[in-house]
Order: structure tokens, then C-alpha cells, then sequence
């Protein structure tokens, strides 16, 4: 498949900022009776404060608690009484509040989420009671599942020496339990202005109605000033580190090692190849990694590669990293993996064919476009390109712009990958011992 | 509360699309759904597979694009690439289902690699040995998790020896198939009669019509079609306990009766399974996680499967809150039908009710999914716009009868899963346990 095949989605977006400095994004789709209205703040994990790890998520539960004019777990009543469903999710570098409703609830939500950007309830109550439900949140998704926060969870530490980036983004206990209004209110008031945000709608609606609806409801949150994100940058690995740990519920050795790449937002054009590597390496029976380790060796029962840590290439800052992992066969040797990602590598290096590129990139389109078949994904992934690259319309040009990816660039991009930079963490299996 | 909350523009009605039926002379029906929206196409095959041997079912769904008599498996996985596409399978008790996508333009060619692995799977030896060594691995890994731990447990207790009552295979069945037995379930069961396929996208109904017709019309064979029995009724008896050690939550299972999508309570049994337990703003949720915070996602749901439906609160929480949580799980149960849903509770839930039926189709992979769900009940998509006017007929007296006959606490088999040594004393005392 050539570049000029590779089908684009077919809606208009618009795009305008509001005096209080929050950018709006519309783009109608009357495809279906629908509309998704995702709020995307422009603050992740890694700006949590020392000592308070897992807050940014924590703080996402107490946007649902309550805001002026909406009381606890109204903001939940009031979109699910339009017929609608709502989430939040917290990511490394922003978080996101996203609704999905038929089309006569956009003016509910636009509400909703205008009425919480002015300020949550925080109270001592109700951060209580959510500082338990997140705590049941990691019991079921990190503590009492097996390979729990594998890989995303347990690389950062190995590869990273500053807080930002080395600390566990779900938090310790410890540090949820001693969080206080106070803080809730100062992350507020850091974080969460208009002018940090971007509001994205995508559906069934007209422009004109929706951008008089965004005026009313979001024109007179105050404007105040947007946080100066720091620097995040950390020096490139010069030796390899490696790093294991016991998992007393896991039965399968498994690995994970990862690369510095270059930044995915100052660096896009650098970016790209590996993100292409990555499905080359890992995507389905005919890719490189899978037919070697899998079908060929029989030393993994499982490997996937991607860029940037919870792969999501399109919605990460730097410092990142590309990130292969794998689960071993009962006994498998880390090491023998380990090699052989190293010499599929360096095959790579040597040059990739342009049957094969092109299949890859034909499959990284449809995945994209896959993605957008929601208008709820659709909102989100453009708002996500307007915070992180600065223009919404570029969610629907990265397939595009993967597909202009040269052999010799992903060839390049392989050869980069040295076991001097790795970073490599190690899960020992403790299950049925 | 100063400022008024927005009400809701008027409703646009629910506008499904129009399945173009065929069938081809082989046996297979087809429902082809032009949905425009993004490029591409949904597909999805359900071959009825009731009775076959789940392990040898899962080798097969695992191994059937592992090559056939013309292709290798990298050739197979190559051409699907090629068109964007992905191709996976997986059994269970009822039937040998396929899913995929691809971009639309490359329909064709997707359809044509579906007709080759349908009609020539060979099996080698390699690849399904290596398909076996995998199942084998990740039912070791699926094993330490509670989900699947507590899930077998309640599929044993609630059906026995119905199939449905040993939904997962363990290693050591998977390790005992052979390649023998792949082909001869290939051989006796995936045929197109009984087969439907459906596609769902940016299509054009005739020209996938004609893609159909070129590339499966060589699949052939009636195959030994066998019935699947109804579900037996739920008998209730002391909770079961199944012991994990060292677990830091316990996983709380209580199923009660439900009668299927066809029966006339079936509209109120939806709502009135929403507002115990079926939605954020229901009781359950914000008595055991907004209120106690006891745990992340207590839900109830209905399920409704080919053999029969069954209605089921999930509830994982804390160790030292499990007995607790138990008592607010039977306590929300009762009051369904000693504390009613007033008429604002009541239709709250229909509008949400109203509204997910507009939310689930209105993507390509939610009209392919839903599709496939209601044709394996022996229902058209047509069936959302008919159930969507009997949703809103429901009265709250409905809510109070349906409620009554069939979410009783002691009309219930409950199965948690959790550390024994901590969890069996506080549960013993309020209840008749038996550990397994």
C-alpha cells in the first residue's frame, strides 16, 4: 500500500480558544445520534507533587465528587438520566473526562464539565471515601492480579532517576492515605485552568449551536493563568541497567526492555520511525519478533513492542522510551530473549523491504481509523492533538504521516537500539511454586 | 444549586440501519450493514459448535489461521496486513467464532483469506504445537487471577455437568488434544449451515455481496449440528467458598434468576437490574462504593446467553470488608421489592436505558457486535427498536413484581472467592458456608 491510498476519516473540525484561554475543538459527524465531549487537562502523573505519588489520579476521582451546582455523584446521575456514559483517565503526561450521550445531552455535558473547571467539591468526606475506592482500584489492577503494572509501572524506576518520571503513577498507599483538601485545592488551582484545556466535541450536532452552547457555559469560567511545565528531561542511558523482581502471582518469566526515542511532540519527524518499528516488530503472525521468538524459537509465548510507556504515541511528551516485552515459556531464559530481539534488531538495521513497510503502515491506518469509529475516541484523540501538538487536525494526519516513513529511517531507528542505552526489567515468577 | 441544570434538547429517535439478508446456497446467512463513518469493515462468523470439546475448540480457534494446504501462516498473516486487516478466533460453548477488521477497500481480500482457512486449515504440526504450548501458558497466568478463579468456580456451582458449567479448559485437557481431533472438529463442525456471517462499515452491500459469494460459496458441508439443552434453574444452597490465600480482595459472585430477551418481563427486568445494580447512578454502586467505598466497580448485569439468561452482582472488595459487603449486596437485593423504585428512579433508568441502546450502535463495531449477539438468540437488530418501546411501557409495579419473583436474595447462589483464613469467620457467622 502506497502512501496515497491510505484513507483519511471524512469530518470538518473547528477549531477556537475563549478569552479564558480554553481551546475548543467541534467536529460534526451526523453519522449517528451521538455526541462525545471530552474535557483533556493538560497535567499527568509526572507532575504530582514528592511524596504525594498517585495524585493526579486520585485528584481525577474528585472532579466526579461535585462541583457549584452539581452535588456528589450528580455529574454521574445527570449524564446517565440523558442516556449517556462518562470517565475520567489519568495518563503520564494529561488527564481526560470524556462523555458519551445521545445528541440532545451536548448542552448537559458542556454544562457538566464548564461547572467542574470552576472547582470540585473537595471536601475531607469525600477525598475519605476516594482515597478507598482508588485503593480498591490498585488491589484489582496492580495487587492482586498477577504481572500487575508490568511493564508501565515497574520499567519507569529502572530507566529514570527523577521523581517525575521513576515514581509509580498509581501511588503508594501511603501517600493516597495522606493526601488533604488543602492539596486537592493547590493542584487544583496549579493545574486545571480554561487556558490548561482543551474541550473537544465530535458528533451530531451543527457548528453554530454547539460553539453558542461552548460560549455559554464555558465564557465566564475565569481566566487564569496556564502552569509552565518544567522540563522533564533526564540524560540518555549510558550503560545498561537491569533490574528484577519476584511476582508471587505470576506462573511465566517475563521481560520488558526499553530505548530512549526521541521526544514524540519537539521531535515528531525522528518520533515516527519508531512507532512503524514497533508494529513491525510485534504486529501479528507475519512480524518480525513474533515469527522469530514465538513461532521460530518457541522462547515466547507472547511479545509486543510500542512506543512511549501506556503506547499511546500520539499523546506523550518526553522523556519516553520504545518498549519490548515478553512473556517465556515455564523455565525460559530472559537472556536467550534478550538475544534474539538484539539480532532481529540488527536484521532490521540492515534494511526493511517495502512490501513489508507498506504492510505494516496499511495496518497502523486502520488501526487509527478504528479508533475514530467512535465519536468518544474521536473527541478524545483530537483533543489530545491540539494539547500535545498544538493542532487538533493532526489526529487525522498521523496515518499520513507514518506512511511517509522511509525503510531507511525505521532501519536507522532499529540500529539505535543498543544494549549500552537498554533499560530492562525482569518479572521471576512466585506462582504455584 | 443556583443555576438551573440544562434540560435535554429533544430527542432524535433511534435510527438503526437495515440489514441487507442473504444466504448463500451452502447455508451460510448473511447480514451485510452499510454503516459510513470511518473506512473500514467489521466482520464477524459464528459457526454453532454446541457440545464440541472445549479444549479441542480452543486449539482450533487458536491454530486456524496456522496455514492451510496452499498458504503458511506468514503468508496468511501477510495478505491480511496488507489490507490493514486482522483476523481472530475463539470458542465457546455454543460456537467457533471469528472476528476481524480490515480497511473497507480490502474487504475482498479478507473474505478470500476467511473462505481459504475455512474450507483448507491444514493444522500443521509446528504451529499447532506451538498454539498449544501457548494456551497451556497463558492458563497458567489466567489461573492466579481472581476474575477467572471466581468465574469457574460459579459457572461449576450454577450449572454443573450442562456445558455451561465448564466454560474453561484446564492445561492438562488442552495438553491431551491431538492434531487428529482439530481436523475431525473441523471436519464435523465448521460448516456454513447454521453459520451466519456478518459485515458491518463503509460498504457497498452488493459489492460485498458478490465478495461473499466468490470467496465462501466453496465452503461446503452440513456438518453434524448438535442442540445445545437449556440452562437448568439455579438451586440455592450455602455460599461457596473458594479459599486463595494471600488474596488482598475477595471476589463476591451472587446470580439470581432472569428469563431471556423473548419474555414479556424482559423489559422491566432491565430496568429493574439498572437501577439495583446496572449503572453508576444505581443503588449498589452508590451504597458500596460512593457511600462505604468498599470497592472499584460492584455492578449487576443480566446475561443473556443461547441455553438461557442469568442475572449476576460482581463485587470485588477488601479482605476485612467481605462479610459487610455481603449483607449491603443482599440488603439492596430485598429492597428492589420492599423499597420500589419511585417513578423518578424508575425512569432515570429508562432513559439511560433508552439512551445505551443509541450509544451501542452507533459505531460499525457496536452494530457488529450487537448483530451477532441478538442473532445468536434468534433475533434481528430490528428487536432494539421494538424492546426500545417496551422499555418505555415499564411501570413501577412492574419494577416491584419482577423484582420480587426473580431478585430474592434466598432464590440465590452465591460464590466468593477469597482468603479463607480471613474471610470464613465473619461469613460463617451470618451465613451456612461450604468451602471448597
Amino acid at each position: 500500500m502506497t502512501v496515497a491510498t491510505i484513507p483519511a476519516p471524512a469530518f470538518a473540525i473547528e477549531t477556537f480558544r475563549l478569552a479564558n484561554g480554553l481551546r475548543v475543538v467541534l467536529a460534526p459527524d451526523p453519522g449517528a445520534p451521538v455526541v462525545g465531549v471530552a474535557v483533556v487537562y493538560d497535567v499527568g502523573m509526572r507532575s504530582e507533587p514528592e511524596g504525594r505519588t498517585g495524585f493526579a489520579h486520585l485528584f481525577e476521582h474528585m472532579m466526579f465528587q461535585g462541583s457549584h451546582n452539581v452535588g456528589k455523584a450528580e455529574h454521574m446521575r445527570h449524564v446517565q438520566s440523558a442516556g449517556g456514559t462518562f470517565n475520567g483517565s489519568t495518563h503520564i503526561d494529561y488527564t481526560d473526562y470524556f462523555n458519551l450521550l445521545p445528541s440532545g445531552g451536548l448542552e448537559l455535558a458542556l454544562f457538566l464539565e464548564a461547572d467542574r473547571m470552576r472547582g470540585p467539591a473537595i471536601t475531607e468526606e469525600n477525598l475519605e471515601n476516594q482515597v478507598s475506592v482508588v485503593k480498591e482500584e490498585i488491589r484489582v489492577n496492580v495487587l492482586n492480579r498477577p504481572y500487575g503494572g508490568f511493564p508501565w509501572l515497574k520499567l519507569p524506576p529502572v530507566m529514570f532517576d527523577t521523581f517525575p518520571n521513576a515514581h509509580d503513577g498509581y501511588g503508594s498507599f501511603g501517600d493516597l492515605e495522606a493526601a488533604t483538601v488543602d492539596e486537592a485545592q493547590a493542584f487544583f488551582d496549579a493545574f486545571y485552568p480554561a487556558s490548561n484545556a482543551v474541550l473537544s466535541v465530535a458528533g451530531d450536532f451543527t457548528v453554530e449551536t454547539a460553539r453558542d452552547l461552548v460560549e455559554r457555559h464555558f465564557g465566564d469560567v475565569p481566566a487564569r493563568p496556564a502552569p509552565v511545565h518544567p522540563s522533564f528531561a533526564e540524560p540518555n542511558l549510558d550503560a545498561e541497567r537491569r533490574e528484577s523482581y519476584v511476582d508471587e502471582r505470576a506462573t511465566l518469566p517475563a521481560v520488558a526492555m526499553a530505548w530512549r526515542i526521541p521526544d514524540p511532540v519537539t521531535e515528531l519527524a525522528e518520533f515516527l520511525p519508531y512507532v512503524v518499528l514497533g508494529e513491525l516488530l510485534t504486529d501479528g503472525d507475519a512480524s518480525r519478533l513474533v515469527e522469530r521468538l514465538v513461532h521460530r524459537d518457541r522462547v515466547a509465548t507472547a511479545v509486543a513492542a510500542h512506543a512511549t510507556f501506556m503506547a499511546e504515541p500520539f499523546a506523550s511528551r518526553g522523556p519516553t522510551a520504545l518498549l519490548i516485552q515478553a512473556f517465556l515459556p515455564p523455565g525460559g531464559d530472559v537472556d536467550t530473549v534478550m538475544a534474539g530481539v538484539h539480532e532481529e534488531l540488527a536484521r532490521v538495521a540492515e534494511g526493511v523491504d517495502e512490501a513489508e513497510l507498506g504492510r505494516v503502515k496499511a495496518r497502523v491506518a486502520a488501526q487509527l481509523l478504528r479508533s475514530d469509529d467512535s465519536v468518544m475516541g474521536r473527541s478524545r484523540r483530537l483533543a489530545t492533538a491540539e494539547v500535545f501538538h498544538g493542532d487538533a487536525t493532526m489526529a487525522t494526519r498521523f496515518a499520513v504521516l507514518l506512511g511517509e516513513v522511509t525503510a531507511e529511517s525505521v532501519a536507522r531507528a532499529a540500529a539505535a537500539l543498543t544494549p549500552n542505552r537498554r533499560a530492562v526489567i525482569e518479572v521471576v515468577p512466585g506462582g504455584n511454586q | 444549586m443556583s443555576t438551573a441544570i440544562p434540560g435535554l434538547a429533544p430527542e432524535v429517535p433511534l435510527a438503526l440501519p437495515t440489514p441487507v439478508e442473504r444466504a448463500l446456497p451452502n447455508g451460510l446467512s448473511v447480514s451485510l450493514v452499510r454503516r459510513p463513518g470511518v473506512p473500514l469493515a467489521e466482520v464477524r462468523l459464528s459457526v454453532p459448535a454446541a457440545h464440541a470439546d472445549l479444549a479441542v475448540a480452543d486449539m482450533l480457534a487458536a491454530a486456524l489461521f496456522s496455514g492451510t494446504e496452499g498458504s503458511t501462516m506468514t503468508q496468511i498473516a501477510q495478505r491480511l496486513q496488507g489490507v490493514g486487516g486482522a483476523l481472530g478466533a475463539g470458542a465457546d460453548p455454543d460456537r467457533i467464532a471469528v472476528s476481524g477488521n480490515c480497511l473497507s477497500s480490502g474487504l475482498a481480500e479478507l473474505l478470500d483469506v476467511l473462505g481459504e482457512i475455512l474450507t483448507a486449515a491444514d493444522y500443521p504440526a509446528e504451529p499447532l504445537a506451538v498454539e498449544q504450548s501457548r494456551i497451556i501458558d497463558g492458563l497458567s497466568v489466567a489461573e492466579q487471577q481472581p476474575e477467572f478463579q471466581v468465574s469457574r468456580a460459579l459457572d461449576a456451582r450454577l450449572w454443573g455437568d450442562h456445558p455451561y458449567g465448564h466454560q474453561q479448559p484446564t492445561a492438562a485437557e488442552v495438553g491431551d488434544v491431538d492434531r487428529g481431533a482439530v481436523l475431525a472438529l473441523h471436519a464435523s463442525r465448521v460448516h456454513p449451515a447454521g453459520a451466519r456471517l456478518i459485515i458491518v462499515g463503509d460498504i457497498d452491500p452488493d459489492g460485498a455481496w458478490a465478495a461473499v459469494e466468490k470467496s465462501l460459496s466453496a465452503w461446503n458441508g452440513a456438518g453434524e449440528p448438535r442442540r445445545m439443552e437449556p440452562l437448568p434453574s439455579l438451586k440455592p444452597g450455602p455460599i461457596v467458598l473458594a479459599n486463595r490465600p494471600g488474596s488482598v480482595q475477595s471476589a463476591i459472585r451472587v446470580a439470581y434468576p432472569a428469563v431471556a430477551r423473548t419474555h414479556p418481563d424482559n423489559a422491566a427486568q432491565h430496568l429493574a437490574n439498572l437501577i439495583y445494580g446496572g449503572y453508576f447512578t444505581s443503588r449498589l454502586v452508590m451504597n458500596l462504593r460512593e457511600s462505604k467505598g468498599y470497592g472499584y466497580s460492584p455492578r449487576s448485569r443480566v446475561d443473556h446467553s443461547p441455553a438461557g439468561s442469568v442475572q449476576l452482582t460482581s463485587v470485588d472488595v477488601a479482605t476485612e470488608v467481605t462479610a459487610p459487603a455481603l449483607a449491603e449486596i443482599v440488603a439492596e437485593l430485598r429492597g428492589m421489592a420492599e423499597n420500589p423504585p419511585d417513578e423518578a428512579e424508575l425512569d432515570l433508568a429508562r432513559r439511560y436505558a433508552l439512551g445505551s441502546v443509541k450509544l451501542a450502535t452507533a459505531t460499525q463495531s457496536g452494530i457488529a457486535g450487537y448483530t451477532s449477539a441478538l442473532a445468536a438468540c434468534g433475533l434481528p437488530l430490528s428487536w432494539l427498536a421494538e424492546h426500545s418501546e417496551r422499555l418505555r411501557a415499564v411501570t413501577a409495579a412492574d419494577i416491584k413484581r419482577v423484582a420480587a419473583e426473580r431478585m430474592n436474595p434466598d432464590g440465590a447462589v452465591s460464590v466468593i472467592l477469597g482468603d479463607g483464613e480471613h474471610v470464613t469467620g465473619p461469613l460463617a457467622d451470618s451465613s451456612e458456608i461450604e468451602v471448597l
